[in-house]
């Protein structure tokens, strides 16, 4: 028994271990992008965002100026030894020490010591140039500064809530109706429509763009809030009617028949016991719905695509990942700007978050 | 509340019926059109916006309930379903079950719908070459990223239930679920970065520099391994959702079960292929099928990492390609009905499930 529990002590630690690589390579990606977007932006194109752990790195520890005459041809002598032009210019390295060409045109060499080191600079910067709409400066490697447009992520996050509160509400809300019309009401067409929802649950959405497109040019509805919470509010109505379904049938039945007994309407019932009752199930699925609007990319390029003013974050990121796809100062603040409030809501509400997943993936 | 139907009552009930429902259409129309001229500011936008799309929803069903409630008993109990059912159900045909039905009809039709070509979009799909390559990239995302999630997901879900760190490590595990393709688009292409003759500050460079290989344009490089790049975004985010789900599954395995086992000598590998996977299999495959439908539609990660450049193309970008770039609306349409197909085998797996729980 002793045997076996130290056996178990041990896999224990290698779970432990094992568990603790993989979640370190699954949280690095997140942590560089967060690191990076605080960096002044000639740091990130000059050194990776881990140096600004500490880390051995080389450091100049004294000057050497040779002769102005040294022939860079010939075999240069440093501190008695002879090395080539190739090699200083790469840096060579002699016991502790390293030599590296400062300016090679004003003889100046550069004697080196490993140090541990850290690239400590951090700057705001990159945010306020990201979320202003208008001019901003930025700092320069030289020590100048340089005027450019701001990206105005700060309207296109007001946006994004514009149409992800209401792309959430307006479809629970539906849905919420329309489930306890199947669960709890009898009338023809119940169960047809129902197995159309069903099956709906899993159609991609490709094939009812085109239609919509023309339908909402023709009604004016392209680049509006209005039609981008429509078409949110039926992509997600299958899962959702689905989801309530579940939460409201299952509560129990003498709750109707008491409340009809005193005389309560089926609308009442439902805005006074229905919806109450079934709040953790409308947690996760407004959850789910608000973070799905919220990620989007695909939908609101296709119905917002042609406003400038109405652009969500995602678009606005997409935009500036193909116009500006080196500028990592501006890609990497403005990406975590578009992460903070899923982040946030996924932290502050895992538990329903999760209990929406479990109860809306097993049916795809 | 007996109402006897008079003859000005029914007067006045035939003045409501058609009231309520011009009311409701002319007011939010007016809504709409101030919020489409107003040019308001951003915040202000927002906020109203936000109102009306909650406020009026609520106003719309509760004017429909009212007008009903002045019904005869009979009529009322008819008619009240189709309150609480027409909204869904209206919405549902609009936009999405009227679509698919035109979509097919569009598939059928030449490039800028005016004549009917028969089946000669479908023969392009599978011979024009852009568009077998995005089927090829397609059947790699569902083969490798299904796998990949899975496998990763089971395997955490194992090792965290037998860690000191469950919640902490499922957390981190799970934590890319919540952003979006987008942004996991930067981060994953700031890894992928490559600066040719210079210091590499993309991770994946940088790592390969340091055991002296030679950095390399990741995304672009020997084609079709680069779609394996790009699949590797997919298992980052959504293996945290087979984990989740894998997890609550395997909570679920009664602990006698696996004692008893282990009292009988199967060892960890016996217990985890002859009790875990049989008494998990039915989760096993619903989140496989999840993945599946997921990656079938796969589109924001290939639309901001390459834009479907270097062969990466699949299917719902080409069909993006195709509808805005091409002006070909036939070939658009059916490569959405390819999909259409393709995830024909869940819906009547999804229909039987319903059935046999009993539906209605």
């Amino acid at each position: 028994m002793a045997k076996r529990r130290s056996k178990l002590k041990k896999s224990k630690w290698l779970v432990n271990a094992v568990l603790a690589v993989i979640c370190l390579v699954w949280s690095i990606p997140t942590i560089g992008l967060l690191v990076s977007s605080f960096r002044p932006a000639a740091d990130i194109l000059q050194s990776g965002w881990w140096n600004v752990l500490p880390h051995r790195e080389w450091q100049t520890v004294e000057q050497l100026t040779l002769p102005r005459d040294t022939d860079l041809r010939e075999p240069i002598d440093v501190k008695g030894q002879t090395y080539t032009d190739d090699q200083l210019r790469a840096g060579v390295t002699v016991g502790d020490e390293r030599y590296i060409w400062e300016n090679r045109r004003a003889r100046l060499l550069n004697v080196q010591e490993k140090h541990w080191g850290a690239i400590t600079n951090f700057t705001t910067q990159n945010y306020e140039a990201v979320l202003g709409g208008k001019e901003y400066k930025i700092a320069l490697p030289d020590g100048g500064t340089k005027t450019e447009k701001g990206s105005g992520m700060g309207q296109s996050f007001w946006n994004t809530m514009a149409v992800t509160v209401p792309a959430t509400v307006i479809p629970i809300l539906i849905a919420s109706f329309a489930a306890y019309a199947f669960a709890w009401l009898r009338f023809p067409g119940r169960r047809s429509i129902f197995v159309i929802i069903i099956a709906l649950l899993v159609v991609p959405i490709q094939v009812a763009l085109i239609p919509i497109l023309k339908d909402y040019t023709s009604l004016g509805l392209n680049g509006t809030y209005a039609g981008i919470w429509l078409a949110h509010a039926a992509f997600g109505l299958p899962l959702i009617t689905y989801f309530m379904y579940n939460a409201i049938s299952q509560l129990p039945k003498d709750l109707f028949e008491s409340a009809f007994m005193d005389g309560a309407t089926n609308f009442t019932i439902f805005s006074r016991l229905i919806l109450p009752l079934t709040v953790p199930a409308l947690a996760s699925i407004s959850i789910f719905q608000f973070l799905w609007v919220w990620n989007d990319y695909l939908v609101s390029l296709i119905f917002l695509g042609s406003q400038p003013e109405v652009q969500v974050m995602s678009m606005k990121i997409a935009n500036l990942v193909g116009s500006r796809g080196n500028d990592w100062h501006l890609l990497t603040a403005a990406a975590f700007i578009s992460m903070l409030t899923p982040l946030a809501v996924f932290f502050a509400l895992q538990k329903y978050f999760v209990r929406g997943l479990l109860g809306g993936s097993v049916k795809g | 509340m007996e109402l006897r139907a008079g003859k000005g009552n029914a007067l006045r009930l035939l003045l409501l019926s058609v009231l309520v429902p011009v009311l409701n259409i002319g007011v939010h129309w007016l809504i709409f059109l101030f919020f489409r001229d107003s040019g308001l500011p951003p915040i202000a936008n927002a906020v109203l916006a936000v109102l009306w799309g909650g406020l009026g929803i609520y106003s719309i069903y509760y004017s429909f309930n009212w007008l009903v409630e002045q019904y005869p008993d009979q009529w009322k109990r008819r008619l009240l379903p189709f309150v609480f059912v027409g909204p869904a159900a209206l919405l549902l045909g609009w936009l999405l079950v009227l679509p698919t039905v035109r979509t097919l009809y569009l598939s059928f039709m030449n490039a800028n719908s005016t004549e009917f070509v028969g089946f000669a979009n479908f023969a392009a799909v599978f011979t024009d070459r852009l568009l077998v390559t995005a089927l090829r990239n397609n059947l790699l995302w569902v083969v490798f990223g299904t796998l990949l999630c899975v496998g990763f997901g089971l395997l955490i879900a194992i090792l965290a239930d037998r860690s000191s760190f469950e919640r902490v490590a499922k957390a981190i595990i799970f934590m890319p679920m919540a952003i979006s393709f987008v942004a996991a688009g930067v981060i994953w292409k700031f890894i992928y970065y490559y600066q040719p003759e210079q210091e590499q500050i993309g991770l994946l460079n940088a790592i390969v520099v340091a055991f002296g290989g030679e950095p390399q344009a990741w995304l672009s490089m020997i084609q079709p391994w680069n779609n394996l790049f790009l699949i590797a975004i997919l298992v980052w985010m959504q293996t945290g959702f087979a984990m989740v789900i894998f997890s609550a599954a395997i909570k679920s395995i009664p602990e006698d079960m696996l004692e008893a086992a282990r009292v009988d000598g199967a060892n960890e590998w016996t217990i985890f292929f002859k009790i875990m996977i049989p008494t998990i299999s039915g989760t096993l495959l619903s989140v496989t099928t999840t993945i599946i439908v997921f990656t079938l539609k796969i589109f924001d990660v290939v639309m901001i990492m390459t834009g479907g450049q270097y062969e990466t193309d699949v299917v719902a970008t080409q069909f993006y390609r195709q509808l805005f770039m091409y002006q070909n609306t036939g070939y658009g349409s059916t490569l959405a009905i390819v999909l259409l197909i393709a995830v024909i085998p869940v819906i009547i797996v999804n229909l039987r499930q319903f059935r046999k729980e009993g539906g209605f």
